[in-house]
């Protein structure tokens, strides 16, 4: 039998139907469903009498518009926010869905409450309207987004018309320096790909520092697969993983469980098989970046200087031209001279326990600096709800932090928590496209530990100083 | 869907590379609970200036542009957010085709399924094409989905590949949900066997 990629494994078990032109019916096991993107998915069954296939594979919660201010039980003020969230309310029951409506302690980021709840489980298939789906693949599970019409697609027939990508595999030997994390890991190999760099691709992370990072660093390391063109991301699954889903609300238990594990084991690549792509990275090499641009490509390590637009080629000079102008910097000014606004702490891609202890310990016993506007925004109730009994809530409010409650918020700003124009943040999210987190706003994406430095200086900081 | 077969239009110029969907539609217009409407807010923040009026600067605001049909962009157009209201937004502006040299994936997946023909084309093609477009609203491209090829103003003919399925689709205006739905014995058959192979899915 010829060797396979863990993806030639999940996609060769989850092939429906495959025609003669090659045409697959992937077979779709988990499929979550957020306020934005699709109500007009829903409308669309409604309009064609077509009902939801498998509801009970199919969860939803709103997240994307939701305030994260503490009032926001007593309504969402924005009307169009609202109606929104009133349809996801609507449509669940309708259909008869899995569903964590806001109230709910367990509502938050679609992809923090997928695996929290254990929806999430190794060799899946797992798809929803929204490109950071890619967060799933830490488990080893293939993870995409998709777009409204394919969410009506899967919807009505658990299944999505796909071609198989190419496999790439992306090795980070060695171990990290203190410092430097999972968000900076990731955001250091899109800097070497591009953005375009994995167009076509489904990526494999692999390699010690891989290996050595906890679920919720594979989270964030796969979370930014899509902001470097790659379909999904994966990493395969070990005693990490199955420690983190044992005793998960809907992972399997008792004999199911045995099942299901011994499933799992064989979910690696083997060690002939063919990569269309590789790259590799010393873990060693990696140090704590930020972004000083409008791509998250435009990465560069905290103790760099802000580049010029002639030491790009191509159409990159003109799109860092651009950028720099957006972004209001000169060529030349060191990246720690930066100062900073508002910062940012959450989102799906840094909205974890994990990552709030590492901010809190940066943060403990200290103050933001003044006038610095600064917030964290816990990816779910429960990643809330542990925060604060741990103390981390404290430490953050000690510190000058508001302490939210849980959604997407100012990583897309389509809730009331944004950005004004010029203004400038430090973020933990995924995107510094311009306008991202408010027209005009100015994003810089970093890690939490890096983050919280910003928050206690006033400008891009190495937290390496600080630890 | 609307079918496409053959195209005649003028073709607008955006070289930007790296335009992304927060670009194409900003996040205020995500808050719609449908497909239309999109077209005036398509390229929000570089079509209008705070005070909402239009952008002299802004290619589709050049009165040679307005009623493009067509976008020759730089490479990796549509990368970032997965959300459809990209599609929308410029088809409902009256876009039918976008050229470039690469399109973000599910960028690319949704223009299909929305009527809307992404043409994929080398770098010296580009380059052509944008010159081409540069000519304004006295020239005219073709887009030829069924010969697979582009017609520029000057009779130049540009070649390109097209997944055939995708093609069948766009050239008949097929709805994919309907033809999955003819499959579905293959996805009962399919449930029923993995219901006892892996249970705890």
């Amino acid at each position: 039998m010829a060797a396979k990629t863990l993806y030639d494994k999940i996609w060769d078990t989850h092939i429906a139907h495959e025609a003669e032109d090659g045409i697959c019916l992937l077979y779709i096991d988990r499929h979550l469903v957020h306020e934005v993107t699709s109500p007009q998915a829903f409308e669309g069954l409604r309009m064609t009498g077509r009902k939801v296939r498998a509801p009970e594979k199919t969860i939803a919660v709103p997240d994307h518009n939701v305030p994260t201010t503490l009032d926001r039980l007593q309504g969402i003020e924005n009307e169009e926010s609202r109606i929104q969230v009133e349809a996801l309310d609507a449509n669940a029951r309708e259909f008869g869905l899995v569903y964590y409506p806001v109230d709910d302690v367990r509502q938050g980021i679609v992809h923090i409450i997928g695996p929290e709840q254990g929806w999430t489980l190794p060799g899946m298939t797992i798809v929803c309207g929204d490109s950071h789906t890619a967060t799933h693949g830490a488990f080893g599970s293939l993870a995409h987004g998709i777009g409204t019409s394919e969410v009506e697609h899967v919807l009505a027939t658990q299944t999505l018309i796909q071609k198989k990508s190419k496999n790439m595999r992306v090795e980070i030997t060695g171990l990290l320096r203190p410092g430097v994390t999972a968000k900076d890991i990731t955001l250091a190999i899109i800097g070497e790909t591009g953005t375009a760099g994995g167009t076509g691709y489904v990526i494999e992370y692999c390699g010690e520092a891989i290996r050595s990072l906890s679920m919720e660093g594979r989270m964030t390391v796969c979370n930014m697969a899509i902001e470097g063109g790659a379909r999904a991301g994966i990493i395969a699954p070990d005693e990490t993983t199955f420690e983190y889903c044992k005793g998960r609300p809907n992972a399997p238990s008792g004999k199911t469980w045995e099942a299901a594990l011994n499933n799992w084991k064989t979910l690696y690549s083997d060690d002939d098989a063919h990569f269309d792509k590789v790259l590799t990275l010393k873990g060693g090499d990696i140090a704590p970046v930020v972004t000083w641009g409008t791509s998250p490509e435009d990465v560069l390590p905290i103790t760099a200087h802000v580049p010029a637009a002639e030491d790009f080629t191509g159409g990159k000079v003109e799109a860092a031209k651009r950028s720099l102008d957006y972004m209001g910097l000169t060529a030349g000014t060191p990246l720690q001279d930066i100062t900073i606004d508002t910062v940012f702490i959450g989102s799906c891609t840094n909205g974890r326990i994990e990552d709030l202890r590492a901010a809190a310990a940066i943060l403990k016993g200290r103050k933001i600096k003044d006038g610095m506007r600064a917030m964290v925004v816990p990816g779910s109730g429960l990643v809330r709800a542990q925060a604060e009994e741990e103390g981390l809530a404290d430490i953050f409010k000690e510190a000058g932090f508001e302490w939210r409650l849980a959604g997407c918020s100012m990583c897309l700003a389509m809730n009331p928590d944004q950005l004004q124009p010029g203004e400038r943040c430090a973020a933990t999210s995924n995107r510094n496209f311009e306008g991202r987190q408010g027209r005009g706003g100015r994003t810089h994406l970093m890690s939490p530990v890096m983050a919280a430095a910003a928050a206690l200086t006033g400008k891009l900081t190495d937290v390496r100083t600080m630890m | 869907m609307e079918k496409f077969e053959k195209l005649t239009a003028i073709a607008a110029p955006m070289p930007l590379i790296n335009i992304d969907t927060d670009m194409i539609i900003p996040k205020q217009f995500l808050k719609t609970i449908k497909r239309s409407g999109l077209g005036v807010s398509a390229f929000h923040e570089m079509r209008y200036d705070l005070n909402g009026d239009e952008n002299p600067d802004f290619v589709l605001n050049n009165d040679a542009y307005r009623d493009a049909n067509i976008l020759i962009a730089g490479d990796n157009f549509g990368c970032g957010s997965s959300r459809e209201h990209a599609p929308w937004a410029l088809l409902d502006y009256g876009i039918r085709c976008v050229i470039s040299t690469s399109f973000a994936d599910i960028f690319f997946n949704n223009c299909f399924k929305n009527g809307i023909l992404p043409v994929i084309v080398k770098e010296e093609q580009l380059t052509l094409l944008m010159k081409d477009a540069e000519k304004g609203s006295n020239a005219r491209m073709v887009v030829d989905l069924e010969n697979q090829q582009i017609e520029t103003s000057d009779g130049e003919i540009v070649q390109f590949n097209v997944d055939p399925h995708s093609k069948h689709c766009l050239i008949n205006g097929l709805d994919d949900i309907s033809l999955t739905m003819e499959k579905s014995t293959s996805i009962d058959d399919f449930e029923t066997k993995m219901a006892k192979v892996k249970p705890w899915v």
